[in-house]
């Protein structure tokens, strides 16, 4: 991700952490007549908990009203529509089903209807067993009935963070990354953060959006003790040729612990299966575990018996961060001035993040920001090609202006030169995060046909040397020598 | 869009669709070969090392080599070749068949035909396809993606390896990387058995003290940023044996944990799959579940030698040609898999041009035998002296054999192995 | 014979059969072979004994702009000893196109009477 190496910049509002919270706050602050700076520990944007989620708008009906979490998940859900014609990010409100499977379920069901319609969510039914079957003919025969909450949907939770920080940049927005926050004094009413690599920023106002990591931020300002918990969840993704697709998301009833494991219909044609949860220690450890994994599939063929291990082709581990009862914590600090915390961001933060972005706001104002609204802010971002959406036909007219559009990198997933070199021009020079921006080497073949292909597109666009591709940061490079 | 017409279009220029259009160009026939890759040869253009062409060409050549032949037999003849092009789309209902293809040289190309050969090949199983728990670390790559790297780009993934699956690629790879200065600490297998010619065994594994696992699995991937380790499992009685693990330092791991046709293309044009194979099923002339669309080579089963594939895709390039002058068979029968037996290729016989078919086998076994019945009727046996799965066997079925046969309409052939 | 220990046991890699071979010497210091089923496996026994032997293949840089590295391979079997050495030489040189397939690049590397030659054709075009 392009950082400018500038020091000591002095500005509005620094945005700690550039996640799904974080852009989204971002964002909306870019409205406004402030300087605003979001920082990132990381070498791009959205590599912590945004990266792996299960990807999905709530429909309204998990949690009580009594929460601030529902009450953003509410209101974020009907932002997403605004969002998607504004930023371009694929986003389908493909619509969710809860499975019931026994008439003790189906006793659940009917509390999360009567909840669902409380919170306000649109369109919400309870089905009966025909019903279920008439929306998804793929599920499992014990099916007995369930809830169909029609507004929701799917979404790909890093391409949205990518759409809507090239939004905030466009108006304005300064994005550092690699800038790991280690420690902040302040003086004249004003915060002096210090980067671990030296770097510092000034700013009169901070938010706390650090993920995973927000307790120690809060440490470092003087504010609130708090202590974030991992919750791993690991998760399958399935060949987009798998004949387990459902149309829907579908959820088993939940627990009193979690939402349970889901069978969820991608918005780019795979199936991700997951997650487990696991309360763990290490804000690091993403590995996947035999145990967990082996959980994943039987509990995705309950709901829907054709998932089979062999259209598997990656696993994956994302951690949510939970803090205290489990609520979003997004409040004034009462201990250091001027700091806003934006903490345990767990499900359903994705839903909320856009409305996160408003109370944020409106918090800012509260604590004193002075918040003008821009005349020239500008909510579009351009649209960028992709050959998979286009028929061969609107393919071949791109091609003219630019034949990278015709040069296919990424077999499985249909990705072309030109998409590829767009990431790289956009400052993403790490072969995850390209992945994650183009979706080449998202496939059933997991790069193993296109890895060196963007390599030599890295090492021509950026003139970096072999020894410089990483997958992720430091330490993660990919070749050692050459002969 | 520019748009071109040919009689036979094949899409895939590795050792299967080379040999076929060379055979399509033999009969006067128009022809269009596409390929994907900036150079023709697939993926021997990238098995540098020798043990091809023995059958093929009576000699043992390098993959490069092999490959060369074929080229060059494609270039002296009427073929058009499209390099650098991909094909995203076939349409494959009418008699006109349709493929869009993508190339930057000339765009997006609508290329017609009135047959169409599949030979697009296999891709690896790659991490997520075997399920190996443990983190996301940077130097996990398949052993095709390494090899492809070191031999042809000549860059080094690693120096301390560690390679998963004792197929032909793997254990080729255990030697190339020791060639490019790597310590390769070990071979692991899942089987009891190697899964690679034993030739390999002695002159990859062997010649460098590589020690080879058998009944192991790599049970967990370690290492935050670059892997740092593999857990090595031991299998009692086909159940991973955690108390006997141990682990084995590395900076890469080498995946060769077997290939899979790729035929997505194939399935969106409405042919059908096999389950056994994952390749088309096919009818006695090759010919796939649409009519003029045709499947070889790696791409319709996984192969063990380049030169099984150019001869399928020889008599595919013939049948081809057959198809476009109405020379279809008078009847088939039906091939069926019997005792031991995982899968035979092609799955129909025409009695009138009997030929060769390829299977695999489902035991291990010295001294075996093949029985052909018809109709539960013993017609045919061959003595084969050492039969495994990893070891594609064929057998000839010739006029003279099928002259006694007694065929009805409906008639079934079995094969089966004891 | 049947009571001695063989001096070796190796397998026969002539072809994919991979014949289990033991070897023996008598009195003379004559070699004998077992467990091989055809002729090529004494061959093979006896030369894997006394000077083993094999095909190398591996790479050198090319100037070119499609294919940076050359494939090249021993045209015969190559005393084991010298193996580690002609890699070193291989990797060392640099071919500029239009190299042939079968080309020359090392002639009789040591004394050996192999000679290191390229397995593809690189055309001036590329």
């Amino acid at each position: 991700m392009a950082s400018t190496d500038k020091p000591a910049a002095r500005v509005d509002v620094a945005i700690i952490g550039a996640g799904l919270s974080g852009s989204c706050i971002a964002r909306q602050l870019s409205a406004y007549e402030i300087d605003t700076v979001l920082l990132e520990k990381e070498c791009d944007v959205s590599m912590g908990v945004s990266r792996a989620n299960s990807g999905i708008v709530h429909g309204g009906f998990h949690h009580n009203l009594k929460y601030l979490k529902s009450k953003l998940e509410i209101r974020g859900n009907l932002m997403y529509d605004r969002l998607q014609r504004e930023l371009d990010f694929p986003f389908k409100r493909c619509g969710i089903l809860v499975v019931a499977l026994n008439e003790e379920e189906m006793k659940h069901i009917d509390h999360l209807y009567t909840q669902g319609l409380e919170n306000g969510a649109i369109g919400i039914e309870m089905c009966s067993r025909e019903r279920m079957f008439e929306l998804e003919p793929k599920l499992n025969s014990d099916c007995v009935g369930g809830l169909h909450a029609p507004g929701g949907g799917v979404l790909e939770p890093y391409r949205f963070v990518f759409s809507v920080i090239e939004s905030a940049q466009k108006n304005g927005v300064e994005v550092l990354t690699n800038f790991a926050v280690e420690r902040a004094e302040r003086s004249n009413g004003h915060y002096r953060i210090h980067a671990a690599d030296g770097r510092t920023v000034e700013a009169r106002y901070v938010v706390n959006a650090a993920g995973l990591f927000a307790d120690s931020v809060s440490r470092i300002f003087g504010a609130e003790e708090f202590k974030v918990t991992p919750r791993k969840g690991e998760y399958y993704l399935l060949d987009r040729a798998t004949e387990a697709g459902p149309q829907r998301v579908l959820f088993p009833v939940p627990t009193k612990v979690s939402k349970g494991m889901l069978v969820i219909p991608t918005v780019e044609g795979t199936v991700l299966i997951g997650p487990t949860a696991e309360e763990i220690e290490d804000k690091e450890d993403l590995s996947t575990n035999a145990e967990q994994l082996g959980q994943i599939l039987d509990q995705a063929r309950k709901m829907v018996p054709k998932v089979s291990q062999t259209d598997v082709i990656t696993a994956f581990s994302g951690l949510r961060p939970a803090v205290g009862d489990g609520d979003f914590y997004i409040d004034i600090s009462k201990k250091a001035p001027n700091f806003i915390q934006v903490a345990g961001i767990q499900s359903p933060g994705l839903t909320a993040a856009p409305a996160i972005g408003e109370y944020v706001k409106d918090l800012l104002k509260k604590a004193g920001c002075k918040l003008s609204e821009k005349a020239d802010w500008d909510p579009f971002i351009s649209k960028l090609p992709r050959i998979r959406d286009l028929s061969p036909y609107e393919a071949d007219e791109l091609v003219s202006d630019n034949p990278g559009y015709a040069n296919v990198v990424c077999r499985c997933e249909k990705i072309s030169e030109a998409e590829i070199v767009e990431a790289i021009r956009r400052g993403h020079t790490t072969l995850d995060v390209v992945k994650y921006f183009t979706r080449a080497g998202m496939g059933r073949c997991q790069a193993g046909f296109c890895s060196y292909k963007v390599f030599k597109l890295l090492m021509r666009e950026t003139g970096m040397s072999y020894k410089d591709i990483r997958k992720r940061g430091a330490g993660t490079e990919v070749l050692q020598d050459a002969l | 869009m520019k748009e071109l017409h040919y009689d036979v279009l094949i899409i895939g220029a590795g050792a299967g669709g080379l040999a076929a259009a060379v055979e399509v160009s033999k009969h006067d026939t128009s022809c269009a070969l596409v390929e994907r890759e900036s150079h023709l040869g697939g993926i021997l253009v990238q098995c540098i090392h020798n043990g091809f062409g023995l059958e093929e060409f009576k000699e043992e050549l390098t993959g490069p080599e092999f490959a060369d032949r074929q080229v060059q037999q494609v270039l002296a003849s009427n073929v058009d070749v499209y390099t650098d092009t991909t094909v995203t789309q076939l349409d494959a209902d009418g008699d006109l068949k349709e493929a869009y293809c993508f190339s930057p040289a000339y765009g997006v190309l609508k290329i017609t035909a009135h047959a169409v050969i599949l030979a697009m090949g296999c891709r690896e199983r790659n991490r997520g396809n075997i399920r190996t728990p443990g983190t996301r670390p940077a130097g996990v790559y398949t052993a095709g993606l390494a090899q492809r790297l070191v031999n042809i780009e000549g860059y080094i993934p690693g120096k301390d390896v560690v390679i998963v699956g004792s197929g032909d690629i793997g254990l080729i790879m255990a030697r190339r990387m020791t060639w490019v200065g790597a310590k390769v600490h070990a071979v692991i297998e899942i089987q009891p058995y190697p899964s690679g010619l034993t030739r390999n065994i002695v002159q990859c594994l062997n010649d460098f003290d590589i020690p080879l696992y058998l009944s192991h699995v790599v049970s967990r991937i370690e290492g935050k940023d670059r892997i740092e380790k593999v857990r090595v499992c031991p299998l009692a009685n086909g159940i991973p044996d955690e108390d006997n693990s141990f682990d084995i330092p590395c900076d890469t791991l080498l995946l060769s944990v077997g290939l899979v046709p790729e035929n997505e293309l194939s399935k969106e044009a409405g042919v059908q799959i096999n389950p056994q194979t994952n390749g088309a099923l096919v009818d006695a002339t090759m010919m796939t579940s649409v009519d003029g669309v045709f499947s070889c080579g790696n791409v319709l089963h996984v192969h063990d030698l380049a030169d099984w594939v150019a001869e399928e895709a020889r008599r595919t390039g013939r049948y081809a040609v057959a198809y476009l002058r109405d020379e279809r068979p008078k009847r088939q029968i039906r091939i069926k898999a019997g005792a031991n037996v995982r899968y035979i290729n092609p799955t129909m016989l025409d009695p009138d041009n009997p030929d060769k078919l390829y299977f695999r086998s489902l035991i291990v076994k010295n001294q075996a035998k093949l029985h052909l019945k018809l109709d539960h009727n013993p017609v045919k046996e061959v003595k084969i002296s050492h039969v495994q799965p990893s070891e594609m066997l064929h057998v000839k079925v010739k006029p003279k054999d099928v002259a006694s046969w007694n065929i009805m309409k409906d008639s079934v052939l079995e094969v089966s192995v004891e | 014979m049947s009571r001695q220990e063989p001096i070796q046991e190796m397998i026969c890699i002539s072809c994919p059969l991979g014949c289990h071979l033991s070897l023996y010497k008598n009195d003379k210091d004559e070699l004998s072979v077992t467990g091989n089923k055809c002729a090529r496996g004494i061959v093979y026994a006896e030369e894997e004994f006394y000077a083993p032997k094999r095909i190398v293949t591996c790479t050198c840089r090319a100037e070119s702009r499609i294919l940076p590295r050359l494939p090249v391979r021993t045209n015969a079997s190559l005393p084991k000893e010298h193996i580690n050495d002609l890699i070193k030489a291989a990797y060392a040189m640099t071919v500029k196109p239009p190299v042939a397939c079968g080309q020359v690049l090392i002639e009789d590397f040591k004394g050996t009477g192999v000679n290191l030659i390229a397995s593809m054709s690189l055309g001036d075009g590329h």
